[in-house]
């Protein structure tokens, strides 16, 4: 305590014993990042580096890797699906994750971490067993089909290796880093911003539509735009319950990998790249990624 | 803002509604891992154990497992250390670079997997590194680490540096200090990061798809499981893995709990 006032009130001698331990430090705070930074250099900086040089130097110095892929019209439908269920599940993350984000930042801490609780435990579980049981619920044995037989249908419907089966997937997945993202706003936002709307005569839905929710909107973008990155890249969901006709990105590049077709597979892992970089320039922007993983963990 | 009774139930219902939607699925593994036919049916005709016995005696399952833990536990050391380093010195230490050095710790968690896994993969190839236990070490590390610098560096940012000063005061040298005053009090924070990082790796399957060569891990077979058709044998896994889930979960829960009225 004594330590902490002399630090505030006299910042003088403080600032020099601090700088003479710095000088120090210097060495330690190098020789502490050194293996992370010897590992992400030679694992992450330098092949993504290598990565973009490669898809316009092989086999050859030019843009014909580019030019493949973009004057493909099977690769243009293959960017516009992976847009499509991207924005598809975003959208249904917002819908469903908004109001619960709303309950759940209505409560008191000790609740909020029981409901939070709940949220994250698909989070922790592993996906392909997620993947799994979503295969079991909608193929022609499943949960779904047995329930539309009993009342009476003896057609159903094909619910598996579709659209509808990659964003039930996608937004199993995504839905609680979209909760976490729109609770960890809502919680910061000042309860009695919205008492005085109410007394002064507001009713509960005009306090919530000009109030609250223009208040909730950095969550809703956060929100958004985590899930939506999230959701351009993956692969497992749609590699696990999606059709041929779900073809994302991600599924392309591994395809053109197997087939040995480098070219094509780096030049659109470029595009996914600059995509990615530049939604992530504009996220790190309005909040930063940070504060989300404060609340997931 | 107050809301009526009604309105606060129709919120209430519907948020049980999206609740159910997120764990709801994960039950319905259950009844099926303990189907007696040879298909995944739900809900199941007859009742037996077998695929929890084609599990236990099928070697490809055992070793794909205990691949996954050994994987899992290495990635958890490794991204531990690493990670360590670059949260001290991020919190603690004046380092040259410090804004560039944040960016590259966080990044692996912005790109999307697949692109890292091509990247590395064409890497591994002039290295002959496809295929090689550390090779994937490195590999999961590397999607581990962000995790494991941001957890580690909050934790040590809500430790009032004046405890080190008064350690250093009496006279502790630097890894004195760092062993017995800052190691323990950060304890919680690296756990949490334990779990982060070892869940990564546990978890994750592109990677693996690119780098492991021969090499199967657990979440590889159940993928490869799920592409080609499709036996109980992975609901049986499955319900394992979300029951193991479920016990650190309540085990978790009960511990803070503990914590706090201790």
């Amino acid at each position: 305590m004594a330590l902490t006032t002399l630090d505030t009130t006299s910042p003088g001698p403080s600032v020099e014993i601090r700088s003479s331990r710095n000088f120090a430090s210097y060495g330690f705070g190098l020789i502490a990042v050194a293996p992370a930074m010897v590992l992400i250099g030679l694992l992450f900086a330098y092949p993504l580096g290598r990565l973009i040089v490669h898809s316009f130097s092989q086999p050859t110095w030019s843009v014909t890797n580019y030019d493949n892929v973009l004057t493909d019209p099977t690769t243009w439908r293959i960017m516009k699906i992976t847009l499509f269920i991207a924005l598809e599940s975003m959208g249904l993350c917002l819908i469903l994750g908004y109001p619960i984000a709303f309950a759940i930042a209505s409560l008191t801490p000790v609740r909020a971490r029981l409901v939070l609780a709940v949220v994250l435990f698909p989070f922790w579980t592993s996906i392909l067993a997620r993947m799994y049981a979503w295969e079991i619920i909608l193929s022609q044995n499943g949960a779904v089909v047995s329930v539309l037989h009993h009342f009476g249908v003896t057609q159903p419907p094909n619910l598996l290796y579709n659209r509808v089966s990659v964003l039930l997937g996608m937004t199993h997945y995504l839905l609680p880093f979209m909760i976490l993202a729109l609770y960890s706003t809502m919680i910061t936002i000042d309860r009695s911003v919205c008492e005085a709307s109410s007394s002064l005569g507001a009713s509960s839905l005009q306090t919530f539509l000009r109030v609250y929710f223009p208040l909730s909107l950095p969550g809703v973008f956060t929100g958004g735009l985590l899930v939506f990155i999230l959701a351009l890249g993956f692969y497992v969901t749609p590699a696990t319950l999606g059709g041929p006709r779900d073809t994302t990105i991600a599924i392309y590049i591994q395809q053109r990998v197997n087939e040995l077709e480098f070219g094509q597979a780096t030049a659109m892992a470029v595009i996914l790249l600059v995509v990615v970089s530049l939604l992530f320039f504009v996220y790190d922007r309005f909040l930063g990624f940070e504060r989300l993983l404060r609340q997931g963990g | 803002m107050q809301l009526s009774v009604r309105t606060r139930f129709l919120l209430w219902a519907y948020a049980a509604l999206v609740l159910i939607f997120l764990v709801g699925p994960l039950f319905v593994v259950v009844p099926v891992s303990f189907s007696a036919n040879e298909f995944a049916e739900f809900p199941p005709v007859s009742y037996s154990t077998q695929w929890y016995g084609s599990y236990f005696h099928d070697p490809t399952w055992r070793d794909a497992t205990i691949r996954s833990v050994k994987l899992g536990l290495t990635v958890t050391f490794v991204s531990l250390l690493c990670g360590g380093g670059v949260a001290l010195a991020l919190a603690r230490f004046r380092i040259p670079f410090r804004g560039l050095i944040r960016v590259l710790a966080m990044t692996p968690l912005i790109v999307p997997t697949i692109i890292v896994a091509l990247a590395v993969y064409s890497q591994y190839v002039d290295f002959h590194l496809v295929g090689s236990f550390w090779g994937l070490v490195a590999a999961h590390t590397i999607l581990a680490l962000p995790y494991v610098v941001l957890l580690l560096t909050n934790g040590l940012q809500q430790i009032d540096e004046v405890y080190e000063e008064a350690s250093s005061v009496m006279g502790a040298g630097r890894l004195t200090t760092l062993r017995r005053v800052v190691l323990p009090m950060l304890a919680p924070s690296f756990v949490a990061a334990a779990v982060f990082a070892f869940v990564t790796s546990w978890d994750e399957v592109v990677m693996v798809l690119f780098l492991g060569g021969r090499m199967t891990t657990l979440p590889l077979k159940m993928f490869t499981y799920l592409q080609t058709g499709v036996t109980p044998t992975i609901a049986a896994v499955s319900t394992m893995l979300i029951a193991l889930v479920m016990v650190l979960f309540i085990a978790s829960t009960a511990w803070t709990r503990f914590r706090r009225t201790a």
